[in-house]
């Protein structure tokens, strides 16, 4: 199980950070203050995993961009990395070509992905069509609405 | 940027621009403080705001708390945007519950009935969002609420795919805090049959949420073996076409093979079936075989798809541990690992061996790498992988290549980095130790530690090999002669002079014949480092002398002229002021034959378990560092492996269940169950050194049941695999107690059984009862047990009670003093000077007072006493005593027969940094037990 994913940038702001264990806010705080030195400090050829508390951490660095998983000791390094990628992959079909700007600027698209895609820790769904055809179709009942609401704005509704 | 899809929010829009263009930190919290009054004075307004600016708002709180910021309002703001009847209000309000969680009662509810409509949604894009908040929050509440609808919603035929697998996960998140929520009976086969579901996101989902069942309940759940492996065959032989959308870079369902692979690790023997076992071992290895096979991609993600499974398939094998081929094969694959290009499979494939080395099957076919291992622990760049290294060459080693492992680990000890030392340091003595035929190598191997990496050695280091020194007759003149060989080291370490002096104080006559170590030439030797060192080796090298005055009497002035020296004021140290007037005495007016008889050697050490191993453990909590080859699970040809020591042990320690504890080496055992009984039969060295420089006992255990004296709540006790906390509170004559029992240990502990030891004479004085327990503390659970006291008359000690269970099939036993003193039952009682000194003064008679001198714990610390005392159970009285220095407090013990009044005084003296403690109370039998509990406390 995934314990938290978070991202951050080389300079180390945090961009997004979603927990599946209730952490105290305090305990958050410290945790990503900790990993986010720690990664920085890495270098580029270093292996993507440590050994960190009683739990693994996974990371891949994209662009500007970090992204970093806590497992459980039992879990697939590799195949976290490829959970990271696949979330990439996904963010990066429903932007077009993904930078960290729209991460920032969409933070809560970010999560609604990331919620089509794993949940309680656990992968959800692994076809990234599927996944990508579940934010559509929220989007859709989004622009209903939003239309919806012009029509009503302009009186032809 | 691309364009938003969906409903952009320009005003979130510009706020986040203008939070991008702060130039500085203050500007951007003056922006964000500016923000929050606007939204405040929006959300208190009387306008009513649409939802609309509400969810507008809602998320820039979102974003400010993403940055770091505390955000407590918006929360019934967020939970209106729930009931909206937009989709995007509606999303907006649950992530923003989703994220910023807030127990609150009375929102909890309001957020429970909005979920409550949306799961009845006949949009399952709006019964998802339910979902994923649920499991977003996952507390009790949830748990409670929805029992009924989401395991309904997880089976039934009409529920969508999409739901359902949510509606798994969601489940599994519930389960994981509230056990009870999974319907048992008819269910469970419904649940299992999701394994067939033709649906791949379904089956997915389903094998996480199973798997947790199964750790539960793995009979209840057995029927998912077969449905589990014939599913992982079929995916494995697909060929990439097959599962369409499933398939991840050219590699069928890698998610779902591993999550299969990973529940059959559940069981062991994963299928008693010949006929599905044989598919499971055609299985592992046609994924073996696809390991050889060329790459269909370049890709990094092809490979690491590919390989995720592989060595899931390898942990299966290790586990299970019953296949010698492919144990043999599986290690044949993480050898050619070893010098992969990329770093992570080097990793992995080092992590892997680790427990390959540790089955007997492959555990010489490991041995056939160690060559690369060494080369990865010297070459490596990252401390992570050398430290990986490290760990599979202490797994690796056994008598044959014990002596060469040590050697190039502690070649590379001294390159090593600063942060994995005193790990190795520990390695390398636990391996010679296990593993010296000839102890003079043992010896050797040690004293190059403590001349290497000084500073890394702890003490339990240096303590064992004083142990090992005095136990074994036939290294006694090798080992003086070697240290005093170190000790001519013009700078050597201050560990180095603890081991000398201690094994020249015992063994220096052995090496005494030759003039170039004549007895005054050891004792200049030691002598000249006395200056440099701290006071407790100082304390250590005194000893040392008085026991040379022993052995030597030639040189006893040389020796009472450096006692006469340090027995005064040179001496800043008290303890070591008295240890030199009291040794100087002692050999003035000691004759020869009580000197001797004072002096004698050391009796040797009872055998028992090397505290270095439990120091590893410690060291490591996640993983239990392995030397040891494991006994196979089924029956196997005698291999080499069997004349292996370790494998003796352990079948000796089988047969022989009671004394599982002791193995011959004491070294890889589980920490000493002699906890707080017959401490006596464990001198430790500490003895030696007296017991103000003692800090921590040998014991991996914490066991300081001292310290609830003063407190009625805390861990009363910890070790690898058990936790216990209590927590207590007394009224009057009664008292209740709440044990609270956790298994730390991936597996359950069965058999578990506490059971109270107090005396029937006791229980006249004090009753207790306690409330039975399950008897199977399951791996991470934790149970309560609730126990009773009533004081019926003043009583001393406290009762015991003694634990039992069984770990891994060895039977576990400790005892542990309850936090139940007779101070518990104290009411604090105020009062001014004039009546306490009223009382203390009626209070004269030779009963009722009883007094102590101690010495104070260093340094001495008066707030620290304070504190103890308010948590004693008595009033701490201010401006009572006429000295400010002085504690004195007052309090009245309750019993069900009458009250005693007590009173007590604490002085400090801080010249001699001592204590004098007096107890004045109206009952002989209180003022002893008083004056007991809190002697040497302070």
């Amino acid at each position: 199980m995934m314990l938290f994913m978070l991202l951050f940038s080389r300079q180390g702001k945090l961009r997004l950070q979603k927990w599946y264990m209730a952490y105290p806010d305090k305990v958050k705080k410290k945790i990503t203050r900790e990993l986010v030195t720690t990664i920085l400090a890495r270098k580029p050829k270093m292996c993507s995993f440590l050994e960190w508390k009683d739990c693994k951490i996974v990371y891949k660095r994209y662009a500007s961009l970090y992204f970093c998983c806590a497992i459980e000791q039992n879990d697939n390094e590799l195949l976290t990395l490829e959970i990271i990628h696949r979330y990439v992959e996904l963010l990066d079909k429903y932007f077009g070509s993904v930078c960290e700007l729209d991460i920032i600027f969409n933070f809560e698209k970010a999560y609604f992905i990331l919620d089509e895609l794993l949940i309680g820790g656990e992968i959800q769904e692994t076809s990234k069509k599927n996944v990508l055809k579940a934010i559509a179709s929220q989007d859709l009942l989004q622009e209903d609405e939003a239309v919806e609401g012009t029509l009503r704005d302009i009186g032809l509704l | 940027m691309a364009p938003v899809r969906g409903d952009g929010m320009r005003g979130l829009a510009v706020f986040i621009s203008d939070i991008r263009n702060c130039k500085s930190k203050e500007a951007e919290v003056k922006r964000i403080n500016k923000e929050l009054a606007n939204i405040r004075s929006k959300f208190k307004g009387d306008k009513t705001l649409d939802g609309y600016q509400k969810k507008k708002y809602v998320c820039k709180l979102l974003f400010i708390f993403l940055l770091g910021h505390d955000i407590d309002f918006g929360h019934m703001e967020a939970v209106n945007l729930l009931s909206s009847n937009k989709y995007s209000e509606k999303q907006i309000g649950y992530l923003f519950i989703s994220v910023l969680v807030n127990t609150n009662s009375d929102l909890i509810r309001l957020i429970i009935q909005s979920i409550k409509n949306d799961l009845q949604s006949r949009n399952p894009v709006h019964v998802n969002l339910a979902l994923q908040c649920i499991a977003n929050i996952g507390s009790r509440d949830m748990a409670e609420s929805f029992s009924n609808e989401i395991p309904k919603l997880l089976v039934s035929g009409d529920t969508m795919d999409v739901v359902k697998q949510s509606a798994a996960l969601c489940l599994l998140r519930l389960f994981r805090s509230s056990p009870d929520i999974i319907p048992g009976g008819e269910w469970t086969s419904r649940i299992i049959h999701l394994l067939n579901d033709q649906h791949m996101g379904v089956v997915t989902a389903a094998t996480s949420l199973i798997d947790a069942l199964v750790k539960r309940n793995p009979d209840e759940y057995k029927g998912c073996v077969n449905l589990a492996v014939s599913r992982l065959s079929r995916i494995v032989t697909a060929s990439y076409t097959d599962l369409q959308d499933y398939t991840y870079y050219f590699v069928p369902a890698p998610w779902l093979s591993v999550k299969l692979l990973r529940l059959l690790q559940n069981y062991n023997p994963v299928t008693e079936e010949a006929g599905v076992r044989a598919r499971l071992n055609e299985t592992l290895e046609t994924i073996l075989n696809k390991a050889q096979e060329p790459p269909k991609s370049k890709k990094v993600q092809h490979s690491n798809a590919k390989n995720a499974v592989l060595f899931e398939a390898i942990n299966l094998i290790i586990h299970s541990d019953s296949e010698p081929n492919l144990l043999v094969r599986a290690c044949n694959q993480l050898g050619q690992f070893l010098s992969n290009r990329e770093t992570n499979l080097r990793y992995l494939a080092l992590e892997s061996m680790c427990h390959l080395a540790t089955s007997e099957f492959s555990h010489e076919e490991v041995k056939k790498h160690q060559e690369v291992v060494i080369l990865s622990m010297k070459m490596e760049k990252d401390v992570s992988v050398r430290q990986m290294a490290v760990d599979l060459l202490y797994a690796m080693c056994d008598r044959g290549n014990a002596e060469e492992i040590v050697q190039e680990m502690l070649n590379y000890l001294e390159t090593a980095d600063y942060s994995i030392r005193e790990e190795m340091v520990l390695k390398v003595a636990i391996l010679a130790e296990k593993y010296a035929t000839d102890y003079t190598w043992y010896v050797d191997v040690i004293l190059n530690l403590i001349r290497i990496a000084g500073d890394y050695v702890s003490e339990e280091v240096w303590y064992r090999v004083i142990q090992i020194v005095i136990n074994r007759e036939e290294v006694q003149g090798y080992a003086a002669k070697t240290v005093f060989e170190a000790l001519q080291a013009p700078a050597c370490h201050e560990n180095m002079v603890k081991v000398g002096g201690y094994i020249l104080g015992e063994f220096g006559n052995l090496i005494a014949g030759d003039s170039r170590s004549a007895p005054l030439v050891q004792f200049k030797l030691l002598h000249s480092k006395y200056h440099l060192c701290s006071p407790m080796t100082r304390a250590l090298l005194l000893s040392t002398y008085i026991k040379f005055i022993n052995l030597f009497p030639e040189i006893r002035t040389n020796i009472q002229d450096v006692f006469r020296q340090h027995s005064n004021l040179r001496s800043a140290d008290a303890e070591l002021q008295q240890r030199a007037s009291e040794y100087l005495q002692l050999s003035i007016v000691a004759s020869t034959d009580v000197l001797a008889t004072v002096l004698e050697e050391m009796p040797s050490f009872p055998e028992r378990e090397s505290s270095i191993l439990a120091v590893l453990k410690k060291k490591k909590p996640g993983r239990v560092p392995e030397n040891e080859i494991r006994e196979s699970k089924s029956p196997a040809p005698l291999s080499s492996v069997t004349q292996n020591n370790a494998h003796v042990n352990n079948s000796h320690s089988k047969l022989n269940n009671s004394n599982a504890n002791t193995d011959l080496l004491g070294l890889s055992t589980p920490p000493s169950n002699n906890i707080g009984s017959g401490s006596n039969s464990n001198s430790t060295l500490i003895d030696v050194l007296g017991d103000m420089y003692s800090s921590n006992n040998n014991s991996s255990a914490v066991y300081n049941t001292k310290k609830f004296l003063f407190k009625n709540n805390g861990v009363l006790f910890e070790n690898e695999m058990l936790q216990i906390g209590v927590k207590s509170e007394f009224r009057q004559n009664l008292g209740r107690l709440g044990l609270f029992y956790g298994n730390k240990t991936q597996v359950p502990l069965s058999n578990f059984n506490p059971v109270l030891q107090w005396s029937a004479e006791d229980a006249l004085k004090l009753n207790v009862q306690m409330k039975a327990v399950e008897p199977t503390l399951e791996a991470g659970a934790q149970i309560q047990q609730l126990l009773t006291a009533e004081c019926i008359e003043d009583y001393a000690d406290a009762p015991t009670i003694e634990i039992s269970f069984r770990y891994n099939g060895t039977q576990q036993k400790f005892s542990i003093k309850l936090p139940l003193s007779v101070n518990k039952f104290f009411e604090p009682t105020e009062m001014n000077a004039e009546s306490f000194f009223a009382r203390w003064k009626n209070l004269s008679g030779e009963q009722q007072r009883s007094q102590k001198v101690f010495k104070a714990a260093q340094p001495l610390d008066l707030a620290g006493a304070r504190n103890k005392l308010m948590g004693f159970g008595m009033q701490l009285l201010d401006q009572v005593d006429p000295n400010p220095d002085n504690m004195v407090c007052a309090g009245i013990i309750h019993t069900q027969s009458q009250q005693v009044g007590c009173l007590m005084r604490l002085e400090p003296n801080k010249q001699a940094q001592m204590f004098r403690l007096t107890v004045r109370a109206s009952k002989e039998t209180v003022t002893r037990e008083i004056c007991d509990l809190l002697s040497d406390q302070f």
